[in-house]
């Protein structure tokens, strides 16, 4: 199943990066976020042409905020635009994700370096 | 173990602590209310990921190590200072600053251990494999790095002296391993094939020459 949503997302949404196999990533969160959206669609979120308008309206968005649009960014607006589509459909509103944001910060902070980073309760309450 | 890192660096990071990029911390808190509220299953995640670990950042490690091999100039830039020297490869992505290439030779052979944290370089050698990320594998290399090297299949010589690499979020390691006899006059795009992601980690060596 992964493999063909993947190929419905990669040509039902314009300007994935890919090569002649499929979509290619420049850092591995790219491919996190690009996971997450193949699993919220196929729980049937959204359908990929509502996915390519959001994309598309955070795209412009960030173009007139200066945007250089080199492509090397074009994941980042995927992020941008999952967000406000997981808030959009009422999954998570913003700022439960800029609560949780926080806290994986905060877990970071606590965390000696080399031990696996896990989120507890305690992480929310600052 | 080494652990002279450059603490000049602009970084608002304190060095014993974990550390993730703004974009990670997004990518993470996604992942954590999405789990949450069961929209994704991060096994499931994981699968699609992993689906795509050779589609993953430019994996240009067999290159550089490639290069290393076949020129000299180069292989003394990259151990001065390999961030410097990859940049100079202008058709090789950047890298992170701070990534340090450590040379096996008959008398040392190096190994890389990592953490859960940024600190794998992935732009050379993709996706993280994952008994690499497993606390078994870190916990281990550092106290029997010859048994876990078995583990691998890799037998060196007793006299030969194993050095073991903390990574840390900053300081990377990539493992130049010894050219193998019998490549004399092969060209460097044949010398990459042979050099493998856990060569450059330092638990294998590259594949056998034919």
């Amino acid at each position: 199943m992964t493999n063909a949503t993947a190929m419905q997302a990669a040509s039902a949404v314009p300007g994935i990066p890919q090569d002649d196999d499929g979509p290619v990533f420049r850092e591995p969160w790219e491919a996190q976020a690009f996971a997450m959206t193949l699993a919220l669609y196929d729980r049937g979120l959204f359908t990929w042409s509502e996915w390519a308008a959001a994309l598309a309206d955070e795209i412009k968005r960030a173009q007139a905020a200066g945007d250089p649009d080199t492509g090397e960014t074009y994941y980042s607006h995927w992020l941008a635009a999952l967000e406000r589509m997981v808030a959009e459909k009422g999954v998570a509103t913003a700022q439960t994700l800029h609560r949780t944001r926080d806290a994986w910060d905060h877990a970071c902070d606590r965390t000696p370096h080399g031990q696996p980073i896990e989120l507890r309760a305690s992480d929310f309450h600052d | 173990m080494a652990h002279d890192h450059d603490h000049s660096h602009d970084h608002h990071h304190d060095h014993e602590h974990s550390e993730l990029s703004e974009t990670q911390l997004r990518v993470r808190a996604l992942e954590t209310v999405l789990t949450e509220k069961g929209y994704v299953d991060p096994a499931a995640l994981d699968a699609i990921v992993e689906a795509y670990e050779t589609k993953i950042g430019p994996r240009n490690g067999a290159r550089v190590v490639a290069k290393a091999w076949t020129d000299p100039a180069f292989k003394q830039a990259l151990l001065d200072d390999a961030s410097a020297a990859i940049g100079t490869l202008g058709h090789v992505a950047r890298v992170g600053d701070h990534l340090i290439a450590v040379e096996n030779t008959p008398q040392r052979h190096n190994m890389v251990v990592c953490t859960l944290c940024s600190c794998y370089p992935w732009e050379m050698l993709g996706l993280p494999p994952v008994w690499y990320k497993a606390s078994p594998y870190r916990s281990r290399a550092v106290k029997d790095p010859r048994g876990v090297l078995n583990d691998f299949g890799v037998t060196l010589p007793k006299d030969t002296e194993i050095r073991v690499w903390d990574s840390t979020a900053e300081t990377r390691f990539l493992v130049l391993p010894m050219r193998p006899a019998g490549t004399e006059g092969w060209s460097e795009e044949r010398l990459a094939e042979i050099v493998t992601r856990d060569s450059m980690i330092g638990t294998g060596l590259p594949k056998a020459v034919p």
